[in-house]
């Protein structure tokens, strides 16, 4: 069965400053897959070249075997893969509902919007009672469900999640990853970059390690969380 | 109070109002799109010519002139930016100022190409009224309350609309835009075309109360640029409080002084409030 | 590098031809030539802020001073232009310095910077049409006339005339060359870069932006004043406002900002371009020369931001080396 995304062979970077090298790699449906690795490895690049914000230099990107290398952001979301951008990205003077609002931006979404946003506000009920509020003055944690809620309005076939943890505090971190698993639950595909290894390993199935733009290794959760090196250098043992 | 210095004011209120609607096209396009249309006055003067053309020489009811006129103005907004802007949007920022300086210069010869320098108007008299001793043109109320009217649809449809909401959007973060399936460039095609539209309907009010020619852009052109710079590049609500300063500025000057000095006073105010506040009134 | 070499053998014979030509033509061609040679001055005056991104819409400020201080001065004091024109100068630098020092002070730049000059230009309009009882307003006015006179710098002898054009055209070569070979050169190019970093690396920021800003507008002066004294007729309009100064822009990036020769290479083309319409549409169609104009004034910026003779100079010295993305003001 063809996998929900493939990547093969992805080189992709910045002007003359490449940054991912012969990236291979692929999500199953309703897999979770991890991407972890260190600052400047490259996982934000990824992200980027997957959702459209960067054409890759060479390789492909196949989401149900199309092919969508080189399209635009827009075209992307559309085929159906949803971007939480790092840093959350929200939408500063706009309410949360205006960002979940923008979040439905696709046709479709946007006639279903009605239900999807109760279902988010479902999901992330202190939403529902902050919805009028500017989402620039929510705390981090709120932000980061904000952001995640916008990605689902699109009932996404894939949900890139990159460092959702970046900036928060640890309570705040459980919570986001707790979340990821009610995501999960639900049904959806998710492929997470990560910085908090140990974090990360618990929630996905399968994940990848990225270090200076290429990938070192690869396998199940579980394998990768017994491997010496990761053991070593990302969980500090 | 002196009566003709209450007129003034009020007056100064009035003209506010259509400075106010030119100044919210500027910035509504400078705060999407990140371009200053330099040429922004000069697309009001097609319009208004387009008014008294459509009214004149081919006798169309004034009203539907100006309709069409707006249609105009919006077809215009939306030609400027796929054709002027959308080639050099990468470049650097003053490139987009010079290309609409070219424009500027385009429409300018254009106009005089087609009709001549003479000052053209639509022979309408509107009455004067008098309220109380102070003589108010009945076009310069109209031209207010149809201001104030398309201020207030223009806030509604940001506020309120799908579409509205995205321009907002797309204005505070462009690249995440995308990731919300929105093609960037309609947006902002549809944003020039409703700075076109605001243009059109400026013309509409303006062509009331003045003559028209190819030069006139350059007699409220620079004012609109002081405006929106004053009130913070890009802040609707802080060019809407600079316009009425300024007309307060330019109409009670002009009480007491020639009204080129009245003029010189604007500018010299916005110099120097500028050079003690670069942002203007509500810039970040 | 000896291709190079001959690149410039190869334009300054020709330069130098066409230069000492128009002694030898008719009156019309050294009116086209002494306006060419003021004009130079005033569009090389221009670049010098403009080639390190600091544009100003403003500089018909500057024009007006130059051209009306010395007029005024001479018809009702009897002051003579040559002490006029210094004069103008003086109060053409102080007027950009007063809003020069302020703005560099709080590091007003890109599009403020742009529309306060642009504010600045249409006050110098405004106080020239306000006190239309001195200036004659929209009208215009004429120095008074005493014909053939050095001493009134009035030279209706074209020839003459184009001798001081030519002197003055050469004043702005020589303050480019010195700016070009001179240490604020390095200094405002790290400033257009970057402004916080060249301050972090010990630039004076303010003091270099306003040097080049008082040799800027002094020149600009000049240049206005040489005009006014030229055509013995000066109009708010034509000297001050919008208009002019988006010329002025516009030349100098036609012929090239980046380079010496640049500005005149705009001045000739735009000036020949306009006689060139104005004779192919004489009367007939009046604006018709314009509309050309500024549709290729567009174009320009979207197709040659570097102008004339930096894109000939890209064409001819870098073959092999892949074309940059142009900026006009990089």
């Amino acid at each position: 069965m063809t996998a929900l995304l493939t990547l093969d062979s992805v080189n992709a970077g910045y002007g003359s400053f490449a940054a991912l090298f012969d990236i291979s790699l692929d999500v199953e449906h309703g897999e979770a897959v991890g991407v972890v690795g260190p600052n400047g490895a490259g996982k934000t690049t990824l992200m980027r070249v997957i959702s459209g914000l960067l054409p890759p230099q060479s390789g492909r990107i196949l989401l149900e075997g199309e092919s969508l290398a080189g399209a635009p952001a827009y075209r992307v979301v559309a085929a159906g893969i949803a971007h939480v951008p790092e840093n959350r990205r929200l939408f500063p003077r706009l309410t949360v509902e205006e960002n979940l609002r923008m979040g439905a931006y696709l046709p479709a979404a946007r006639r279903a919007f009605g239900e999807r946003v109760a279902w988010v506000y479902e999901l992330f009920p202190r939403l529902k009672e902050r919805r009028r509020q500017m989402a620039g003055t929510l705390s981090g944690g709120e932000q980061q469900m904000v952001a995640i809620g916008r990605a689902l309005m699109s009932k996404p076939k894939l949900l890139l999640m990159d460092e959702p943890s970046a900036g928060l505090a640890p309570l705040v971190v459980e919570q986001v990853f707790e979340l990821v698993k009610r995501i999960r639950a639900e049904g959806f595909t998710v492929l997470i970059v990560e910085q908090n290894v140990r974090q990360v390993l618990a929630v996905v199935d399968r994940a990848y390690l990225l270090e200076t733009g290429r990938i070192k290794l690869a396998g199940s959760a579980a394998a990768l969380q017994q491997n010496p090196v990761i053991q070593r250098s990302y969980l500090g043992l | 109070m002196d009566i003709y210095l209450l007129e003034a004011i009020i007056n100064g209120l009035l003209l506010g109002g259509v400075l106010a609607l030119l100044s919210l096209g500027l910035n509504l396009i400078f705060g999407v799109i990140d371009v200053v249309w330099i040429c922004y006055a000069e697309v009001v003067m097609a319009a208004m010519y387009a008014v008294f053309w459509l009214y004149t020489a081919w006798h169309w009811p004034l009203l539907l002139a100006c309709v069409a006129a707006i249609a105009f103005a919006t077809l215009l907004g939306l030609l400027v930016h796929v054709i002027v802007i959308e080639p050099i949007l990468g470049s650097a920022p003053i490139n987009q100022l010079l290309a609409t300086g070219g424009l500027l210069f385009f429409l300018q010869s254009l106009a005089t190409l087609l009709f001549g320098t003479d000052f053209r108007n639509l022979g309408i008299r509107l009455p004067v009224l008098e309220l109380g001793g102070i003589f108010i043109s009945f076009s310069r109320l109209i031209a207010f309350g149809v201001a104030l009217i398309g201020a207030v649809g223009l806030y509604l449809f940001l506020a309120r609309t799908y579409l509205g909401t995205a321009i907002r959007a797309i204005a505070q973060d462009r690249e995440v835009m995308g990731l919300m399936g929105a093609n960037e460039r309609r947006i902002y095609i549809l944003t020039s075309a409703i700075g076109g539209g605001l243009a059109g309907l400026a013309a509409c009010l303006l062509v009331l109360q003045y003559d028209v020619h190819p030069f006139i852009g350059l007699t409220f052109g620079p004012i609109t640029f002081m405006v929106c710079v004053l009130g913070g590049l890009g802040n609707m609500i802080g060019g809407f409080i600079a316009a009425f300063v300024i007309s307060q500025i330019i109409a009670v000057g002009g009480y007491y002084f020639p009204i080129e000095a009245a003029e010189v006073l604007a500018f010299v105010f916005f110099i120097v409030m500028i050079l003690i506040r670069p942002q203007g009134f509500l810039g970040k | 590098m000896s291709g190079a070499r001959d690149l410039r053998l190869g334009l300054y014979l020709p330069l130098a031809v066409m230069v000492v030509a128009p002694f030898f033509l008719s009156d019309y061609f050294l009116h086209l030539a002494v306006q060419i040679a003021i004009w130079s001055l005033v569009y090389t005056a221009w670049a010098l802020m403009g080639r390190f991104r600091l544009t100003s819409l403003g500089h018909g400020a500057f024009l007006g001073v130059g051209a009306y201080v010395p007029t005024l001065l001479w018809n009702n004091y009897g002051v003579t232009p040559w002490l006029g024109i210094p004069i103008a100068m003086a109060l053409s630098v102080a007027l950009a310095l007063v809003v020069g020092y302020p703005s560099s002070r709080q590091k007003v730049v890109g599009h403020y910077f742009a529309l306060i000059t642009l504010a600045l230009g249409q006050v110098v309009l405004l106080v020239i049409v306000a006190a239309r009882d001195v200036t004659g307003g929209s009208l215009g006015m004429t120095p008074r006339t005493v014909g053939h006179s050095w001493y009134a710098l009035q030279l209706p002898n074209k020839a003459e005339f184009y001798v001081v054009a030519l002197a003055a055209w050469f004043v702005g070569l020589v303050a480019w060359r010195l700016v070009e070979r001179g240490m604020i050169r390095l200094a405002l190019e790290a400033v257009a870069e970057d402004e916080d970093a060249a301050e972090a690396a010990g630039v004076d920021v303010l003091r270099e932006k306003l040097k080049i800003t008082a040799l800027s507008t002094g020149l600009t002066a000049l240049g206005g004043a040489l005009y006014a004294q030229y055509l013995m007729y000066l109009s708010p309009d034509a000297m001050s406002g919008v208009g002019i100064s988006l010329e002025i822009v516009f030349a100098a990036i036609a012929g090239g900002m980046y380079n010496m020769l640049g500005p005149t290479v705009g001045a000739a083309f735009t000036i020949l371009l306009t006689e060139g319409l104005r004779v192919l549409f004489g009367t007939h169609f009046v604006g018709a020369a314009n509309t050309i104009y500024g549709a290729l004034l567009i174009m320009f910026i979207i197709f040659m931001p570097r102008g004339i003779v930096g894109t000939a100079e890209r064409l001819l010295t870098s073959p092999r080396r892949p074309p940059a993305a142009p900026q006009a003001a990089e």
